[in-house]
């Protein structure tokens, strides 16, 4: 007999399990000893989608005083079921992953490392960038004369990790700016 | 995907090409075998052996880059052993179109070819029309001019030993594969083709899925559950990323970007919006000028007006046929022609091919802005091995992004279902969503224009943007919003409110909708309908595995895309035991109809093709830059000098870029005598960047490895696990030997052709992991698409002496 961490949850939450269990002449001190230590008791539930390949596996963040503190399948999603493969299940580490970039980072023309900077800071230097280069190469018009508007020399490549609402947000801002060399994963 | 991830169930045949199913869409494959327990067959053609074969009733080795032979020997088989629908064929696609007299075909070219520009002038493969000019047909497919004698007469040349001469498989094995899928020609029948980058990834891909279009319009099997054309897109948005186009060909919706040509509003609609004079034609996009006119008032709001034109002349204007795709956008990088940029969440340094080249181009930037949440190859390219920093003048930003548990958002899966997800926790540290950065950093630059005189400040200061960014707020905004009171049918809705689908979007400047496919996805009625979960359905949709209130789905909630075509001319279902639709009681019930009008039979219906100009499925396809018929050609780098269709060894049309970087083997160089495929492995994702830093992933697959039959590794001298050097005209690589009889050597014209295959998710930023495969990938790629030739290009292989980039 095989007994999952959710239905073990919802036998106990019954008050049957233990006598129906101990009946059967299981050895119950490993489970009491588990459930006492589940880190998702008390924890809110959160739905989320693994942010890897296009089946789009629904997850469940469970989330204790504002920490994440374990993700799974979500059962009541129709495509995945509560399954997920090794990506989807890897959602805690790569969430929690100690590699994680958590400060604006900035490297100096031809310097050899990083420096922190915080996001003022990066956000008016970029956009001081962003208009120079814009300035300096904006063409407004081509050979024949006809008015094209648009700035070359800067790109925008990426990304299919953005939410559709990101998105659109990005096509919008980057044909305001000019920006004509556009690309994503959707091409490779 | 025409159909979506459950409807993979209701296939009675399954052929899963160009694609590993099992390792890289895992979940993907529980619907497969669940198909299979019920008796459907499953095939697997693919040049390695993996658990996707494994799973499979038969695994089917070819050589990468000969699909279209594949493919075009099964068009023959089954036109030659009368294995199509008839019924379906004949009603529902443009096989009984007659076509023009200036089409032909001679040698591997169409007609119209022009050497010099390597381009066809399309015009020469018209349609005949009638004096209403509507589309002349013969329903009897016997007129020599008839697009099904046309295709006969092109695919009768794709004979049994043609096919297996060119493509390694066995005769057996054809007919295997044959026999078995053109079963689902039977009206009550379901075949599905599942394929990914495998067939994408080739200077034929686009003709790839083309000639996959063919088979599954001859066989009856689009519209239908359990049937379908269906990429199993790669990445976690790409649908909706693709749908919202971050790609500079198409603003979002699938309408063109603006090229010079078309200065004004009127011009653009002119040249865009397709007419048809078949009243019996729906020609959807007659609509466009409604959704790009929404689309402009979405991205100008106040500033958009009829007599502005909404702000079109403030859009870029593209030359016609420039390409500024990734090729062309990192040659002219090479070149020293760009300044600065934007990379987010992307790792071109490993995914894009070429990339010794792609790397010394970003050295050439003077500023980059890099968005992402590790360090990658990418971020970190001005410090990679061999280069001393110093040398490099290069400003680079590196800001550090959210994750998916730490915004709320939605996605869209592979089956065009959008879904909401919540967030759970704060970033960490002061990480931030990519729609906060965005938001901030435009409107730091608004200012800059305000404060500061600039180069034609308008499309900026004019922009409808938000002050600070909330995914809410953006997905009412795509969904649209009415500018002014209005009354649609009985209904009244007041200016700002959300626009119930997008028949109702207008031309006129009275709704905005930043993507008219999603339109209805967000309604004053339902609410976000992204957010639903109820599993309710009716017993007929419950029978195929259909969720019409589990999220919503583009477009107007329709899972199954031209379901008209699954359905007999008065309405009825081909498969009743697997019905999408029905017309029953003067309405019709199930799935979302592809348009409500009633049944062909009632001489009020429209043919249910209904994105396409005359309404039909297309066996002929016009559109296309190498030729309305796929044909097959050679992969650019290829072992053999020639191929029995023609004297046109490849691709007269393929894209590329030339450079001191750029060199390309010769056919059947006696340098690079082996072909390299190259994929992915379950617990990396892309280009690794991601996935290579979280511990337990690395640790399950921590190495590049090459895998090779024991045949080759005998014939080099090389053993399972030796460290071995792999080269192209390119680069080389470092992988460890894994030999194997997944991969199997091939006859072809009587030789015996090595294939080797990589995976492509390691790089220097993961010591001792090794570096980028795609230092030995050509920069060449699709003429419509220009995805570049992964997944075929010529190698060497020996055994190394010594190893530095594996630890
Ligand atoms: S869990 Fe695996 S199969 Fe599911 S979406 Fe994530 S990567 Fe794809």
């Amino acid at each position: 007999m095989q007994l999952n961490r959710r239905d073990f949850m919802k036998v106990t939450g019954a008050g049957i399990a233990c006598l129906s269990l101990s009946q059967l002449g299981f050895d119950l001190k490993p489970l009491k000893a588990y459930a006492a230590e589940l880190k998702i008791a008390g924890a809110k539930e959160v739905i989320s989608v693994c942010p890897f390949c296009s089946v789009s596996c629904h997850i469940i963040a469970h989330v204790k005083d504002g920490q994440l503190v374990s993700t799974e399948g979500d059962p009541d999603y129709p495509i995945n079921q509560g399954a997920l493969c090794a990506k989807g299940a890897a959602m805690l580490s790569l969430t929690r992953s100690s590699h994680r970039v958590t400060k604006p980072l900035y490297r100096a023309p031809n310097s050899d490392k990083w420096e922190e900077k915080d996001w003022g800071w990066v956000i008016d230097r970029i956009a001081r960038r962003v208009k120079e280069s814009r300035d300096k190469n904006l063409q407004l018009t081509n050979t024949k004369g006809q008015t094209v508007n648009r700035l070359e020399h800067v790109f925008a490549l990426g990304t299919s990790h953005m939410d559709n609402e990101e998105c659109a947000l990005t096509h919008q801002a980057m044909r305001a700016l000019g920006v004509v060399h556009m690309d994503h994963q959707a091409r490779i | 995907m025409t159909n979506h991830w459950i409807d993979i169930k209701n296939a009675d045949a399954i052929l899963i090409m160009g694609s590993n199913a099992a390792e890289h869409h895992p979940i993907s494959f529980k619907w497969v075998l669940d198909a299979k327990s019920r008796g459907a067959v499953v095939m697997h053609v693919d040049p390695k052996f993996s658990r996707t074969s494994a799973r499979s009733d038969f695994h089917v080795p070819l050589r990468s880059g000969t699909d279209i032979a594949f493919l075009g020997g099964m068009i023959n088989y089954i036109i030659e052993k009368d294995k199509y629908f008839k019924d379906y064929v004949v009603n529902y696609t443009n096989a009984s179109l007659l076509v023009a007299d200036a089409f032909g075909f001679e040698n591997g070219l169409f007609s119209g070819y022009d050497p010099a520009a390597r381009k066809y002038d399309r015009t020469q493969w018209a349609f005949q029309l009638d004096d209403d000019k509507v589309p002349k047909r013969d329903p009897s497919l016997n007129d020599p001019r008839c697009v099904f004698q046309l295709m006969k007469q092109h695919y009768s040349r794709y004979t049994l030993d043609d096919v297996s001469d060119i493509t390694g498989v066995s005769k057996e094995d054809l007919v295997k594969v044959y026999e078995a899928y053109s079963a689902t020609g039977a009206p009550d029948k379901a075949g599905t083709m599942l394929y990914a980058l495998g067939w994408t990834q080739h200077t034929v891909g686009v003709q790839n899925i083309r000639a996959a279009a063919i088979l599954q319009l001859l066989l009856g099997n689009m519209g239908i559950a359990g049937g379908g054309i269906n990429a199993l897109r790669g990445e976690p948005n790409v649908q909706g990323s693709t749908d919202h186009t971050l790609l500079y060909h198409l603003v979002p919706g699938y309408m063109a970007m603006p090229i010079a040509d078309w200065q004004t509003l009127a011009d653009y609609h002119k040249a865009n919006t397709p007419v048809s004079y078949d009243p019996q034609s729906a020609n959807w996009w007659q609509n466009k000028p409604k959704y790009f006119n929404s689309l402009l008032k979405g991205w100008f709001g106040e500033n958009a007006t009829k007599e502005n034109d909404f702000g079109y002349g403030m859009l870029p204007k593209i030359e016609k046929g420039a390409n500024y795709s990734y090729l062309f956008l990192f040659d002219r990088m090479y070149q020293g022609k760009i300044e600065g940029g934007f990379i987010f969440g992307l790792n071109p340094m490993n995914s894009v091919p070429n990339s010794n080249k792609l790397r010394k181009a970003m050295d050439n930037l003077d500023w980059l802005v890099t968005v992402d949440v590790h360090h990658s190859e990418t971020t970190d390219n001005w410090r990679r091995p061999g280069v001393d920093p110093k040398s490099v003048k290069t400003e680079v930003f590196l800001l550090p992004s959210a994750h998916r548990l730490e915004k709320d958002g939605t996605v869209t899966n592979s089956g065009r279902w959008q879904l909401w997800h919540y967030k759970a926790v704060e970033p960490p540290g002061e990480a931030r969503t990519f729609g906060d950065m965005l938001v901030d950093l435009m409107n730091k630059v608004r200012t800059l224009y305000t404060e500061n005189s600039g180069a034609f400040a308008d499309p900026i200061l004019k922009i409808d943007w938000p002050k600070r960014y909330d995914a809410d707020e953006m997905a009412r905004r795509i969904n649209g919003v009415f500018t002014v009171d209005t009354k649609v049918k009985d209904k009244e809705y007041k200016k700002g409110q959300l626009v119930p689908s997008f028949v109702a979007l207008a031309d006129d400047g009275s709704t905005s909708s930043l993507e008219w496919l999603y339109c209805g996805s967000y309604t004053e009625e339902d609410g976000n309908k992204t957010k639903r979960r109820d599993p309710k359905q009716t017993p007929m949709q419950a029978a195929i595995g259909l969720y019409p209130n589990w999220a919503w789905c583009w477009p107007v909630n329709r899972r199954i895309l031209y379901n008209r075509a699954s359905v007999n001319l008065e309405g009825q279902p081909y498969a009743p035991n697997k019905a999408v639709i029905q017309w029953q009681d003067g309405k019709w019930v199930g799935d979302v109809p592809d348009g409500g009008w009633p049944p062909m039979a009632t001489g009020e219906g429209k043919h249910p093709f209904i994105m396409t100009v005359h309404g039909f499925g297309q066996h002929y396809g016009p559109g296309r830059m190498e030729g309305p018929f796929p044909e097959h050609y050679e992969p650019v780098e290829t072992p053999v000098k020639s191929h029995p269709f023609s004297k046109q060894l490849n691709n007269p049309c393929y894209v590329s870029v030339s450079s001191d970087m750029d060199i390309l083997a010769e056919p059947a160089d006696p340098r690079y005598p082996i072909v390299l495929t190259t994929y992915n492995v379950t617990e990396h994702w892309c280009g690794g960047g991601e996935t290579r830093n979280v511990p337990n992933l690395l640790e399950a697959e921590p190495q590049l490895y090459v895998e090779m039959s024991p045949e080759l590794a005998e014939e080099k001298g090389i053993k399972n696990g030796d460290g071995v050097i792999i080269e192209s005209a390119r680069g080389r690589a470092e992988a460890i030997a894994m030999v194997t009889v997944r991969m199997r050597p091939l006859k072809i014209q009587g030789k015996i052709v090595h294939e080797i295959g990589m995976p492509f998710c390691f790089g220097w930023t993961t010591p001792g992991s090794g570096d980028s495969t795609n230092r030995l990938t050509p920069s060449v790629g699709d003429p419509n698409t220009s995805i570049p030739e992964f997944k075929a290009c010529l190698v060497n292989v020996k055994k190394a002496d010594k190893l530095t980039e594996l630890a």
